[in-house]
């Protein structure tokens, strides 16, 4: 069964505007929709501004979606109340991608991490403590450090405490907003592995927000490619790697770095900058920049289409 | 592990102290603040004299600096007779709980306001704030007098006719804090566990926008204390006999020309020092509890 459906989600912010001025329409998040395996990690990719964290955060109802549905274990959360929403808190969490900015800089570590036990009232004193000192052993932070405050820290060390937080409610289902792209290459592939140890321990699931193609490649199963708004395609991680569909991921997969220099492959340059989601183009939303392009792209928009074995991708000609 | 020894952990609070510590001017200010609190807490211990001992056989007598002052009476005696520095001591009891009991009421009401305004926004935000703005097109000291002119004279009516003058500025000063701490994604992350919004704002939000408050709370405890001493001097805050700091600088401001100028001098020099000493601790508290500056700590 599918742990989490997503259909149709749409969230649009306003921007600007005032007394005599209409606001401008954020387009974040347009009518997107996946679901999640119980056990898998989906990874979510695309350029900064795309909406990939937004879409995240939505999920886990930090914004009010628009329209659409979000379904967890066969239940609409969508319209859930602050308060109905509570009992799916135990359930969900988040990573940050900031280190700095997602730790209250007057608690500490002990604290911080059994904050999220105490909201939910699921342990108490000795236990509590206990639990905690558990859970930092677990993502490798020592007892000592247990009465520290965040900024004592390191980048890679706070992502830990970060990471000990969201596993404090012992959640089934975690969103990973970028979670190592502000830190170090040397540390990145630590607290990825970490990550990965501990979804093999705990058998929980990951959406996992990343801009970064080695990182997908490292840690998901799935991937979902996002452009300005909406998912263009969507595939397992060989599939997608080996047989990329839509000319966006081609491009993509061309720009990863490579280690063998002497290897030739294709390089796709594209021109032209990402539109803005305020002000997404008409038709196919990557038209503007797209080498396949002809005039239906810009009048039609394409539908995500089953190209068989699970290979989704969302082009007029391919 | 030896490199780590070696570097003295703080809390954050010891940061404070540490930087305040540096900071020489505050660290006077602070001195000659606990030195007149004490002094005047202490009042019936340190004053030599009864402050409303009466004896006109000794109008106006000066102080240690004259061959004709009468001994004991340190800094000379008012046109009463009365012991100038007893008075003092005892006065600055009034004119300072005034300006705490103002400054109380102001951060209790303008926390209050602050933080509905700050965090639930929208139409709370907007009433709290139009009231906040009607408060503020006034004059301070002219809305102070209206208030206390409007209530009645004494003590009390002062307190609380100078608080609801800073309770606008509090507010103002707690909204903008709580409005930058909201959004921080530390206070999101605490949405995604489901704390309530009790929580939220109790244990997340208020604690880290007190840097400001307590800058704030300083300085204007500073600018209470004149105003304090301001009602006292119009009339309408102390009544006489009280020793009240304003009000006996205005009662005897009319004998500076006549030659008995201690009498309205040293009340003005004790009002001084007091504003001087938390004006001084309360820029050295900014400076240490803003991390925007350099080798500030942050809070």
């Amino acid at each position: 069964m599918n742990l989490l459906e997503v259909n149709n989600l749409v969230k649009y912010f306003k921007v600007g505007g005032g007394l005599l001025k209409k606001p401008l329409i954020n387009r974040a998040v347009d009518d997107v929709s996946f679901s999640i395996e119980e056990g898998e990690t989906l990874g979510l990719v695309g350029e900064s501004g795309c909406g990939k964290t937004t879409c995240g955060k939505t999920i886990l109802k930090l914004y009010e979606p628009d329209a659409g549905h979000i379904t967890f274990r066969g239940e609409d959360i969508t319209l859930l109340k602050r308060q109905e929403m509570r009992k799916y808190r135990r359930e969900m969490s988040i990573i940050y991608q900031d280190p700095f900015g997602s730790l209250d800089p007057r608690m500490t570590v002990g604290a911080i991490i059994a904050e999220p036990m105490e909201v939910h009232g699921m342990f108490s004193g000795k236990d509590k403590e206990e639990k905690v000192l558990e859970i930092m052993e677990k993502v490798g932070l020592t007892q000592e450090q247990m009465n520290r405050y965040p900024h004592e820290f390191s980048g890679g060390q706070r992502q830990r405490i970060g990471i000990a937080r969201a596993l404090a409610v012992d959640p089934d289902f975690i969103v990973a907003d970028e979670p190592v792209s502000a830190l170090d290459v040397s540390i990145q592939a630590q607290i990825l592995n970490l990550m990965q140890d501990l979804q093999d321990e705990f058998g929980f699931t990951y959406l996992f927000v990343t801009h970064d193609l080695s990182v997908i490649k490292h840690i998901c199963d799935r991937v979902a490619v996002m452009y300005v708004g909406k998912i263009v395609e969507m595939a397992p991680k060989k599939e997608l790697f080996d047989n990329a569909l839509h000319p966006y991921t081609e491009a993509l997969m061309s720009a990863v770095p490579v280690p063998n220099p002497s290897l030739k492959r294709k390089e796709i340059v594209l021109k032209g900058d990402v539109p803005s989601t305020t002000h997404p183009p008409p038709g196919c939303r990557f038209h503007t920049r797209c080498m396949l392009a002809e005039e239906i792209c810009s009048q039609q928009e394409p539908a995500l289409e089953n190209k068989g074995g699970d290979h989704l991708v969302a082009c007029h000609f391919r | 592990m030896g490199e780590e020894e070696k570097i003295k952990r703080r809390t954050r609070i010891q940061d404070v102290v540490h930087q305040m510590r540096k900071n020489k001017s505050a660290m006077f200010g602070l001195g000659l603040l606990m030195i007149i609190v004490v002094l005047c807490v202490g009042a019936p211990l340190f004053a030599p004299h009864d402050p409303h001992d009466v004896d006109l056989d000794r109008q106006l007598k000066p102080g240690f600096w004259s061959d004709d002052g009468l001994p004991g009476f340190y800094l000379g005696t008012d046109a009463l007779g009365r012991d100038l520095l007893s008075r003092l001591f005892y006065g600055g009891r009034v004119t300072l709980s005034v300006g705490f009991v103002a400054l109380g009421f102001a951060v209790g009401v303008g926390i209050l306001m602050g933080v509905s305004a700050g965090y639930f926004g929208g139409i709370v935000d907007n009433i709290v704030m139009r009231i906040v703005d009607i408060l503020f097109a006034y004059p301070a000291l002219l809305l102070a007098l209206v208030v206390a002119g409007t209530l009645g004279r004494g003590i009390d009516k002062a307190m609380l006719a100078i608080g609801i003058v800073y309770t606008p500025q509090m507010a103002r000063v707690v909204r903008g804090a709580v409005l930058s701490i909201k959004e921080t994604e530390y206070i999101e992350a605490e949405h995604a566990i489901g704390s309530s919004t009790w929580r939220i704002i109790f244990r997340h939000v208020l604690p880290n926008s007190m840097a400001p408050i307590i800058v704030y709370s300083t300085l204007m405890l500073a600018t209470a204390i004149l105003d304090a001493a301001a009602l006292g001097f119009l009339g309408v805050g102390a009544q006489a006999p009280s020793p009240e700091w304003g009000l006996a600088l205005s009662l005897s401001r009319k004998y500076l020309v006549t030659g008995a100028w201690w009498a309205a001098t040293f009340p003005g020099i004790a009002i001084l020092l007091s504003v001087i000493s938390l004006n001084l601790l309360g820029d050295g508290l900014r400076d240490a509890l803003d991390p925007r500056l350099k080798g500030g700590a942050k809070l």
